[in-house]
């Protein structure tokens, strides 16, 4: 029976470049002297390195783990030491640097202890296969590198299909091609795993028609199982979910939503190879095919090559770089971005490295204005307006951009490549996308600043406030007692006087005095007298001056307490 | 005619009981405008404007008809959405008030800091640490860049020290359309 095929809108025929790149089989990379793993190599959280400096490791062993619901753990992709933990360039299309483990190999590229588990995948529940996903560190080989135990989740959803990705749709890329045509039985082995951890009922192998070689290979190892093998026309982009999706099924996935709520998941079919070699064989993700091809390199091949080995080394190993080469690009020349060195490391996300030379990439002549030609509309696999979003995005009208639905462009580049006057239309939904997440970011953090402004405006406010009470109740409190302070004092002068005199305490000793003696008193009694008549004089000015000027004491009192306040 | 008069009149009555309801009602506490306004700017507090705050900005931008260019870290994408929700035409900044510059976080200089407490006192969003005579930390998560630790420190120890970009962070470049792109 052949499958009733669908189409999806648009799409174009850009020229494949595919027969290059297919002629030798798949080699192993000479390994590299040094190889820098980027802990950053997937959708999601960085993974947290757990060797140090120094640390000697051995191929499949663990290096930095997983961190987050959305991240995947790096693992050495051969032996050696770890000589740094660094910033170093990563394929980024910014040409930033980030975080990576150096390990210099030893040459040995001796494994870590693995085998297959003792209990078969079969036996395993769902939830324990995605964790050893997890732990090998597999991501999505097509090239975005989303988490592959994530998609393997079906998060309460019954799921229908299992759709393994073999299209390969973009221009000069083979990898996919190459891993079909010579290793379909891990393919097969792995879709197995995929399924039982999904409880898919129908599994599709979706291959485009200029891939004749790879059909036939897997129609071949499937032959006695219930997979069905779907060659599908040859159209850019089917190889995108959503694109292949509606071509298999002729279902849509819905704005802003993930296959799975629709009973369906895809995976590459390289995630499937990467997931038999995790279970079946207990070997992390620690290498991939790349494909390394363009007319900038001599000999365009597909390597198997270790995580982290840098591009320049491969390039060598297809002959070297003509002098020509434009530029490297990580990717196809339709989605794909250039590296800004050739040290930059191969990652899980790279399926091909492109020297292009200037024939290969740039078009003939420099940007014209927009025509209002309409061909970027009729080619949009996903229904956009690529040239109003275009408009909205080159006057930064942001949110204008958002709601001719920005957030659903897949970034696939059909539009820029049909355009006649060579606008870079996907550069700038980039800039529009990256430009509304900043924004919504910035957003944040003024929000964050508000609060915390508002709450130490409260905060001062509050705090003069209090201290006006406090001062206020100390000044009333001083006003009202000052009066029974000075009553206090008398009274208690009054008592202790009334106490001496009923003790009827007067001079002592003062019989059988002499001349000299008696003198002494007088003189003393004469000074005690002079000394209490200036000490009342003295109370006497004091109390005028604060008859005089009430406020006087009141206010000096409360600029110690001032003061003193500043001082706690 | 009287029936007129008497019909009218007992509109007005109606309408007028409707309008006094509904003014009593549907009364709007604060000013909404203002809210509106002040989400919009980048809440640095730093004064830039010649308001002593964002807010304060905002009430003038509302009330005494301030212009919407004065703000340079919101800078033109701040002004761009001002004038998209008040209905002005976009201007550029205002060159008296300061240019747009990248984003800085305030760094102290730990071994020159003398404790002073000073740049704690000026922060305005409490975004700094530290006691008398003990050494004082930007928190730099919380730093706005406001600047307005600089000027009170009495030993110069606080840097402003430029946001580095990271693969997180960082923004495609608007478009250099001069030179043509890649196509395959």
């Amino acid at each position: 029976m052949i499958r009733q095929l669908f189409n999806f809108k648009g799409g174009v025929h850009p020229p494949q470049h595919k027969h290059s790149s297919t002629a030798q089989p798949i080699r192993p990379a000479t390994l590299a002297k040094q190889l820098v793993l980027p802990l950053h190599q997937h959708i999601g959280e960085s993974a947290v390195p757990i060797v140090e400096v120094g640390d000697h490791v051995l191929k499949g062993q663990k290096i930095a783990r997983a961190e987050g619901y959305v991240s995947a753990s790096v693992h050495a992709s051969s032996s050696g030491t770890v000589v740094a933990i660094e910033e170093r360039p990563i394929p980024h299309p910014s040409g930033l640097n980030a975080q990576c483990i150096v390990i210099d190999t030893d040459a040995e590229d001796r494994w870590i202890e693995h085998g297959a588990p003792v209990t078969p995948y079969t036996e395993m529940p769902a939830s324990q296969l995605r964790n050893l996903i997890r732990t090998s560190g597999i991501v999505g080989l097509g090239g975005a590198g989303f988490p592959s135990y994530i998609k393997l989740n079906p998060a309460g959803c019954q799921i229908d299909t299992l759709i393994l990705n073999g299209v390969e749709c973009e221009p000069y890329i083979s990898c996919d091609d190459m891993l079909m045509r010579e290793r379909p039985e891990q393919i097969i082995a792995g879709a197995k795993i995929m399924r039982h951890a999904l409880q898919a009922k129908q599994v599709l192998i979706a291959i485009e028609d200029n891939k004749p070689e790879a059909y036939a290979a897997l129609v071949d190892v499937c032959a006695g199982e219930d997979f069905e093998v779907v060659q599908v026309p040859t159209l850019y982009p089917q190889g995108s979910e959503k694109q292949l999706i509606k071509v298999l099924t002729d279902k849509e996935v819905p704005s802003n939503g993930l296959p799975v709520q629709i009973g369906i998941v895809v995976h590459n079919v390289g995630t499937a190879a990467a997931i038999h070699n995790a279970i079946d064989l207990g070997k992390p993700l620690t290498s991939r095919i790349v494909t390394i091809t363009g007319d900038g390199v001599a000999e365009p091949c597909n390597l198997e090559v270790p995580f982290g080995t840098p591009m320049q080394h491969l390039l060598d190993q297809c002959g070297g770089l003509r002098n020509d080469v434009d530029r490297i690009i990580m990717g196809g020349p339709m989605m794909g971005f250039a590296m800004h060195s050739t040290a930059i490391p191969v990652v899980k996300t790279t399926n091909c490295i492109l020297a292009a030379t200037k024939d290969n990439v740039t078009p003939p002549s420099d940007v014209m204005p927009c025509i209002r030609c309409g061909a970027c509309a009729d080619v949009c696999p996903v229904e956009l307006l690529p040239q109003q979003l275009q408009w909205f995005a080159r006057a930064k009208e942001f949110d204008r951009a958002q709601e001719y639905n920005l957030f659903d462009c897949i970034e696939c580049g059909c539009c820029s490549y049909v355009c006649p006057s060579n606008i870079p239309l996907v550069h700038f939904y980039r800039y529009a996308k990256t430009e509304i997440w900043s924004q919504e970011r910035e957003k944040e953090k003024a929000d964050q600043a508000r609060q915390r402004h508002e709450f130490r405006q409260s905060r001062i406010e509050r705090e003069a406030a209090e201290k006006a009470a406090r001062l206020a109740k100390k000044k009333a409190a001083a006003q009202a007692g000052g009066g029974d302070k000075q009553a206090a004092i008398q009274a208690a002068m009054a008592r202790a006087k009334a106490k001496k005199h009923a003790q009827g305490s007067g001079p002592k000793n003062t019989d059988n005095l002499t001349e000299s003696q008696q003198q002494q008193v007088n003189k003393a009694d004469e000074m005690r007298a002079k000394a209490q008549q200036i000490a009342e004089s003295r109370r006497a000015q004091a109390q005028a001056a604060m008859t005089d000027k009430p406020g006087n004491t009141a206010k000096s009192d409360s600029d110690n307490q001032a003061a003193k306040d500043e001082k706690e | 005619m009287l029936t007129a008069v008497l019909a009218l009149t007992a509109l007005a009555i109606v309408f007028g009981l409707l309008l006094g309801f509904a003014a009593v009602r549907f009364k709007v506490e604060g000013d909404p405008l203002v809210d509106q306004i002040d989400a919009i700017l980048p809440q640095t507090q730093c004064g830039q404007c010649s308001y002593p705050g964002c807010r304060p900005y905002a009430e003038a931008i509302a009330n005494d008809g301030a212009e919407i260019n004065r703000c340079p870290p919101g800078g033109e994408t701040t002004i761009i959405a001002l004038a998209d929700l008040l209905g002005r035409e976009p201007i550029p900044l205002d060159e008296e008030v300061g240019e747009e510059k990248p984003k800085t976080v305030a760094i102290i200089r730990e071994d020159t800091c003398i404790g002073c407490t000073l740049c704690i006192q000026a922060c305005p969003v409490d975004a700094i640490l530290g006691a008398a005579k003990q050494m004082h930390s930007v928190i730099e998560s919380e730093c706005t860049g406001c600047e307005l630790c600089l000027e009170p420190c009495p030993v110069d120890c606080i840097d402003m020290v430029p946001v580095t970009e990271d693969i997180f962070h960082w923004k495609w470049p608007y478009p250099d359309e001069t030179a043509a792109e890649a196509k395959p």
